[in-house]
C-alpha cells in the first residue's frame, strides 16, 4: 500500500488533489481512499489531506503517520511545517518550488522539484497548483497514467468544458517538467 | 450499477434518492451537512422529486418529519451530535407513534468540551428511544444500509425509526470506491411505501393521550415490535444479498475469521475496518484472532453474539463512548450477554476513540497481545494523559 500526505495551504485545493489521485487510482483498477485532516480548516493555515492507494482493499481506517510520499504545494510550508514528519526512510518528496530543496534534513529521501506555479500562472493566470502536481505525482510513481488523471478531472469537474481543458493541459506541462 | 469513488456522505445521498422519500425536512450540522447538501443537489437539479424543508432547529425537522410519515408518505431526516440531543423528546414521539422513519447520524461528540469530532456518544445517548440503530463500517455499507433501513422500518411487523449511524468526518468525509445500485434494482427490493395508518383522507387520530389502563400495553407492544425487528432485519439483509449480490454477515452482527478465534475484537463503525487490518496480521503469526463487528446496536442481538463467540477465550469491546459512572455501553451489553452463556470469555473493556482521537492499528494490535496473556479482566482507555 502506498500512503501519501499532502501539504498545502487552506483553500489550495489540497483536498480536491487528494480526492482526484483515489479518483485516478480507481480508474488504474486499484483501491484507493481519500480523506483530509478533520478539522477546522482556515484560509492560508497549513492543511494536509490524505490518499492510500492499493492493489487489494483498503480497510485501514486511521491517520497515515508513515507516508511514503509527501507532496508540497507551496514551498514556504518547507520552512512552516515538518513536511518529513513520519515519512518513510527513502520516502518521495514532490515540491512546487522555482529552488531546489536542500539540506541535512532531506538526505534520507528522494526528492523532486517542479515549478507548477509557473505553469499554473501561464495556463490559469493565477496560483492554483492542486491539480497540475497531480502530473508530478504521475510522473514520479508511474502509479497512474495521464489519462487516468483527466478521466478523473473530467469526472470531478463535470460540466466545466473548460476547466477541465485547461488543468489537463497544466497536468500534462508539470508531468513533462518535474525532475 | 455505477462503480465510482465518491465521498461516502455523497453515497448516502444516492441511497436516499434511489429509496425515493417525499418528504425531507431537515437542519444542518458538522458532519452531516454534505449530506443534506448533496441530496438538495439531486432536488434542485431535477433528479429527485422531493419536498425538502429547510427548518429552523433539529427539534423541528424530526417534528416535521412525523408530520410528513404521519400523513402516509416516506420521510428521511439526518443529524449529528448536539442536533440529535436537540431531537431527542421527539425521538421518543416517533417511534411510540410507530412512525417508521429514517435518519443517518454522522456521529460526533457531545459537547462540553466543544469538539465536532467522530465518537458514539451522540447516538449512544438515544440509545432507550427505541429507534433501531445500525452502525456501518463504509462507503458502500452505508448507502447499502440506508437502502435496507428503510425495508426494516416500513416492515408491519416492525413500523419503528431507523437510525443509520456513520462515523462523522472518519466515514462521512471519505472518499472511496463505491457501487450505486440502479434504480430498478432498488426498486425490485425496496417496495413502494404501504402506510399501515395513515392521516390521509382519513378520520382517524394519532399521538393520543395514553392513560394508565392502556399506556404499558402500548409500550410492550413497541418492545415486541422492536424484539420482532431482530428476524426482520435478517430477512432484510438475506434479501439484500439476493438483489445486490452483498450482504453484511446476518445483518445484526458480521463476523471475521471469528469461526475458531480465541481472543475476539468488538467494534462498531470505521474501527472494524482497522481491525481487520491487525487480525490479518496476527493471523499470519499463527495467533486465533477475529472479530465479531457489531452492526446492530438496538435490537441487541445477544443470543447471536453468544453463539458466534463459541471458540472465545477473550473478548476484547472497544466502545467510542461511556456511560459515565458506569461502563462502555457496547460492553455492558456483553456482560450482560454473557451472564447466562454456558462459555465464560474474559470481558476487556477498551474505551477509544472519543471526539476524534484517532484509533490506531497499534491501538488494536496492543488490545489483543493484551488480552492474549490477560488472567484477569482489562479496563482501559487509549489516550496520551
Amino acid at each position: 500500500m502506498l500512503e501519501i500526505r499532502i501539504h498545502g495551504r487552506g483553500g489550495q485545493g489540497a483536498v480536491t488533489a487528494a480526492q482526484l489521485l483515489a479518483i485516478s487510482a480507481f480508474h488504474e483498477n486499484k483501491f484507493s481512499q481519500a480523506f483530509p485532516r478533520f478539522g477546522v480548516e482556515r484560509r492560508g493555515a497549513p492543511v494536509e489531506s490524505f490518499c492510500r492507494i492499493d492493489d487489494k482493499v483498503i480497510n485501514v481506517r486511521s491517520q497515515i503517520y508513515t507516508p511514503d510520499l509527501v507532496i508540497v504545494l507551496e514551498a514556504s510550508l518547507l520552512d512552516a511545517v515538518d513536511i518529513t514528519s513520519g515519512l518513510k526512510p527513502g520516502g518521495i518528496i514532490v515540491v512546487n518550488t522555482s529552488k531546489p530543496v536542500k539540506g541535512a534534513k532531506y538526505s534520507d529521501f528522494k526528492v523532486h522539484t517542479v515549478d507548477a506555479s509557473q505553469v499554473a500562472l501561464e495556463i490559469f493566470k493565477a496560483d492554483i497548483v492542486n491539480t497540475p502536481m497531480l502530473g508530478a505525482f504521475a510522473k514520479v510513481t508511474g502509479l497512474v497514467s495521464l489519462e487516468s488523471i483527466f478521466k478523473a478531472l473530467e469526472e470531478r469537474f463535470a460540466g466545466k468544458g473548460k476547466l477541465i481543458d485547461l488543468n489537463k493541459e497544466a497536468v500534462k506541462r508539470v508531468y513533462e517538467q518535474v525532475e | 450499477m455505477v462503480k465510482k469513488v465518491t465521498e461516502a456522505s455523497q453515497a448516502v445521498a444516492e441511497a436516499v434518492k434511489l429509496c425515493r422519500p417525499k418528504v425531507i425536512p431537515v437542519y444542518p450540522i458538522t458532519p452531516q451537512t454534505h449530506i443534506p447538501e448533496r441530496i438538495s443537489d439531486f432536488v434542485d437539479n431535477g433528479e429527485f422529486d422531493c419536498e425538502m424543508i429547510y427548518v429552523e432547529s433539529e427539534h423541528s425537522a424530526i417534528s416535521a418529519a412525523i408530520g410528513s410519515s404521519a400523513s402516509g408518505v416516506r420521510t428521511y431526516t439526518a443529524t449529528a451530535s448536539q442536533g440529535l440531543a436537540l431531537m431527542h423528546e421527539i425521538l421518543h414521539v416517533v417511534s411510540g407513534m410507530r412512525l417508521p422513519i429514517v435518519m443517518n447520524v454522522a456521529n460526533r461528540a457531545l459537547s462540553a468540551p466543544i469538539n465536532i469530532w467522530n465518537d458514539h456518544q451522540d447516538s449512544m445517548n438515544a440509545r432507550d428511544t427505541s429507534w433501531i440503530q445500525l452502525y456501518v463500517e463504509s462507503a458502500q455499507e452505508a448507502l447499502d444500509t440506508t437502502i435496507m433501513a428503510f425495508r426494516i422500518a416500513e416492515d408491519h411487523d416492525v413500523l419503528l425509526p431507523v437510525m443509520v449511524c456513520l462515523d462523522g468526518f472518519t466515514l462521512s468525509h471519505v472518499y472511496e470506491p463505491v457501487d450505486v445500485p440502479e434504480q430498478k434494482t432498488v426498486d425490485k427490493y425496496l417496495p413502494k411505501f404501504k402506510p399501515a395508518f395513515s392521516l390521509d383522507g382519513k378520520t382517524s387520530t394519532m399521538g393520543p393521550i395514553g392513560y394508565p389502563g392502556d399506556f404499558m400495553g402500548f409500550k410492550k407492544q413497541q418492545h415486541e415490535a422492536m424484539l420482532a425487528s431482530l428476524d426482520v432485519i435478517k430477512k432484510a439483509n438475506a434479501e439484500f444479498k439476493k438483489v445486490f449480490k452483498r450482504s453484511y454477515g446476518d445483518g445484526l452482527i458480521e463476523p471475521y475469521r471469528l469461526d475458531d478465534a480465541e481472543h475476539v475484537f468488538v467494534g462498531a463503525g470505521t474501527i472494524c475496518g482497522t481491525a481487520r487490518t491487525v487480525i490479518d496480521k496476527l493471523r499470519n503469526e499463527g495467533h486465533k484472532v477475529g472479530m465479531l463487528k457489531l452492526k446492530a446496536f438496538r435490537p441487541f442481538p445477544e443470543d447471536a453474539i453468544v453463539k458466534a463467540c463459541k471458540a472465545a477465550k477473550s473478548i476484547i469491546v472497544f466502545d467510542r463512548s461511556v456511560s459515565f459512572g458506569f461502563k462502555g455501553p457496547i460492553f455492558a451489553e456483553f456482560e450482560s450477554a454473557f451472564y447466562e452463556a454456558s462459555q465464560k470469555p474474559l470481558l476487556h473493556s477498551f474505551i477509544a476513540g472519543l471526539g476524534g482521537y484517532d484509533v490506531t492499528l497499534d491501538h488494536i494490535e496492543d488490545a489483543f497481545r493484551s488480552a492474549m496473556t490477560a488472567d484477569k479482566p482489562i479496563s482501559r482507555w487509549l489516550y496520551k494523559e
